[in-house]
């Protein structure tokens, strides 16, 4: 069993749901993520996404779009972040899996970036325009280095769809709350309730919730559906409200406490 | 496989195509699937689209035998298939004809759309007045500019245009924004895209809608001629006007196709050269060639001409430029440039900036082909929606005004 499963399995038995924060890889620098990341475990999160920054990002909102384009000007690349998180791993033991769209992936090489992840200490990739009926090459070399490869559903998956995306996940099912793009909303997605519990009656993986969820009180409402609940934007809203390097530190760790004691 | 029958059933043209985009849009593109094969098989809806298509946008369009252009470059016959005679000046309504059909039998109410030159957003923003559809369409503030004309036209015809500012502001950026309309609002939209490009099943029936345009080339040639011609010259930004052309002589193995993308400032600087210069990867749904630097972030292109400025190509010309049943090459700005003027003063024909390339190209293989050979350019769209622009690049060039007559007063 990877760490991934690991976490959902002691957190359920612990009778708690997994908090995962994103936080865009090298925004505003990697030296910066490495930070947030041992701050975000010692306020409680459970696992940590890493964004990967991309040139052209379809699923994200502006949030996270500006995001990327402040890791991108700052230099960031797939290799250096891979090489971040094997410098983490001297600080940290959470999981930690890598949000990237699939062209980096391509020019890295499905094959070299799996292994040099995996050795690195990356638990899981989550690659948001990579369908499982594409994702032969990727799931496999992620099998063979013992790296979960995590697929989404969306409130418009067919069951069918549902039943395909369980058989091909590893980890959990990433339930994306809205139909839509990132970006924190006023309020818990319409119809979230009903939607849930469809994907829970046809897959046997923990469900994680993510996309627009920006209060403890909607991470709250989240934990109750599911095993896990997903933050990204909101965190990088108080990173963009942030005056200095120190004070982003500790406003990011205190918003993912609030978050962690909500549920 | 042939690649007459390709795409297979999961869209892949070999390793190309495909279907790369976020789950919220999968059931989305299967339904879009599911109905076209329908549609394909029902003869009211192929006859609808026969009816607009005459009625409507005019077809078929004429194969004209460019003699004052044939006699200026000295070799090859020449002919030009007039798609800038179509209503609306360009290719793209055949395309957007077929697909707001679909819409239609969909029952979503509301399309959108992307566009680069603008020509693909005039015609989506025709057929959802013709129709009856709100319709949203994408596009780079650069291109707002350089396009100005086109945005007005979308406008007067009740569509709601929408400038993007994000990455490089061109066709690239639009089409990220469309996608992104796309999987928020998918339930009651559909996403007229406007190239052979973008996941499937739009690479496939984009083509398919566009293949009239070598269909009746091929027949025209035939009765013209009583023969195939020689080569098929086509501009490629996204590429359906070239899919379009070529794919009716696909299996015609003496008729070489050459599809010309845009060198830009040249290939050793900026450039919109996907085929010539890019390597395989994902953007925007499918699996092609992509101009993109060595960790997989995509590059600007350029090109004089917004509806070549693109990035990526459709999967199906990677396909054909694997096999080498095609042929890519390119052309530059001043290229371009010159090919505009050329037509312009011996046919009367402006093209547009992007079939301008296509016509570039030409000026180099005709003069190298006897007389008794015949190319066949595919001339995309007319050129009245570049005129500001080409009086400004002219002027930069130290043309003046790049109007003749003018120098002689």
């Amino acid at each position: 069993m990877n760490r991934i499963a690991q976490t959902f399995d002691e957190a359920l038995k612990n009778g708690r749901k997994a908090l995962i924060p994103y936080i865009t890889a090298g925004d505003p620098t990697l030296e910066m993520t490495k930070r947030l990341v041992v701050e975000l475990a010692g306020r409680g999160a459970d696992i940590i996404e890493l964004g990967v920054p991309f040139s052209d990002p379809v699923a994200d909102g502006p949030t996270i779009q500006r995001a990327s384009l402040r890791a991108l000007q700052a230099g960031t690349t797939l290799r250096a972040i891979v090489q971040t998180v094997a410098e983490i791993r001297q600080q940290a033991r959470i999981p930690i899996v890598l949000m990237t769209y699939y062209n980096p992936i391509i020019a890295y090489g499905i094959p070299a970036f799996c292994w040099e992840a995996a050795r690195a200490g990356v638990d899981g990739v989550i690659v948001p325009d990579l369908p499982p009926e594409e994702a032969g090459d990727l799931t496999a070399a992620c099998r063979e280095q013992g790296m979960a490869s995590i697929f989404l559903v969306a409130p418009t998956s067919t069951v069918e769809r549902i039943r395909l995306i369980d058989q091909h996940t590893t980890g959990f099912v990433y339930c994306v709350s809205l139909t839509g793009v990132t970006g924190a909303r006023s309020r818990l997605a319409e119809g979230v309730e009903d939607f849930v519990s469809t994907v829970r009656a046809h897959t046997t993986h923990p469900l994680a919730i993510g996309f627009g969820i920006a209060t403890p009180q909607h991470a709250a409402a989240a934990a109750r559906l599911a095993d896990g609940v997903i933050v990204g934007s909101a965190i990088i809203d108080v990173m963009e409200r942030s005056p200095d390097a120190d004070g982003l530190v500790t406003r990011v760790g205190e918003f993912v406490g609030s978050l962690r004691e909500a549920f | 496989m042939s690649s007459v029958t390709l795409p297979d059933a999961a869209g892949h043209f070999g390793i190309f195509g495909g279907r790369y985009v976020p789950e919220t849009l999968m059931s989305a593109l299967e339904e879009l699937t599911a109905e076209y094969e329908r549609a394909q098989r029902d003869p009211a809806f192929q006859e609808e689209l026969r009816y607009y298509l005459t009625e409507y946008v005019g077809r078929p369009t004429p194969l004209y035998h460019a003699a004052r252009l044939t006699d200026t470059l000295g070799g090859a016959r020449i002919y030009l298939k007039r798609e800038d005679l179509n209503h609306t000046g360009a290719h793209k309504i055949n395309n957007t004809i077929g697909q707001i059909l679909l819409t239609k039998r969909m029952g979503k109410p509301r399309v959108i759309a992307e566009t680069g030159a603008g020509q693909h957003g005039v015609a989506t923003a025709t057929v959802a007045a013709l129709f009856g559809f709100e319709c949203d369409v994408y596009m780079g503030t650069e291109d707002m500019e350089r396009q100005a004309l086109n945005v007005f036209r979308m406008r007067l015809m009740g569509a709601r245009v929408i400038g993007v500012e994000s990455g490089s502001r061109t066709l690239k950026d639009a089409l990220n924004e469309a996608l992104r309309d796309w999987a928020t609002n998918v339930r009651h939209t559909h996403y007229i895209i406007g190239s052979v490009a973008g996941p499937h099943p739009f690479p496939m029936l984009v083509r398919d809608f566009q293949s009239i345009i070598g269909r009746e080339a091929r027949a025209q040639i035939l009765e013209k001629e009583g023969r195939l011609p020689e080569a098929l010259i086509a501009c490629v930004g996204g590429g359906s006007n070239a899919i379009g052309l070529f794919h009716s002589f696909l299996e015609d193995a003496s008729v070489r196709m050459i599809g010309v993308e845009g060198a830009g400032f040249g290939l050793h600087s900026q450039h919109a050269a996907t085929l010539g210069k890019g390597a395989p990867g994902v953007l925007h749904g499918s699996m092609s060639y992509l101009l993109q630097d060595e960790h997989g972030q995509v590059q600007v292109a350029h090109s004089i001409s917004a509806g070549l400025d693109y990035p990526g190509v459709g999967p199906e010309h990677s396909y054909l430029k694997e096999t080498g049943r095609a042929e890519y090459t390119s052309a530059t700005d001043d290229e371009a440039l010159d090919a505009l003027q050329l037509l312009s003063r011996t046919e009367g024909i402006i093209p547009a900036l992007e079939s301008a390339h296509a016509v570039a190209h030409a000026m180099k293989l005709a003069p190298v082909m006897r007389k008794d050979q015949v190319i066949i350019i595919g001339l995309s769209g007319r050129g009245d929606k570049d005129v500001q622009s080409v009086a400004k690049y002219l002027e930069k060039r130290g043309q003046g005004s790049g109007i003749r007559g003018q120098e002689k007063q």
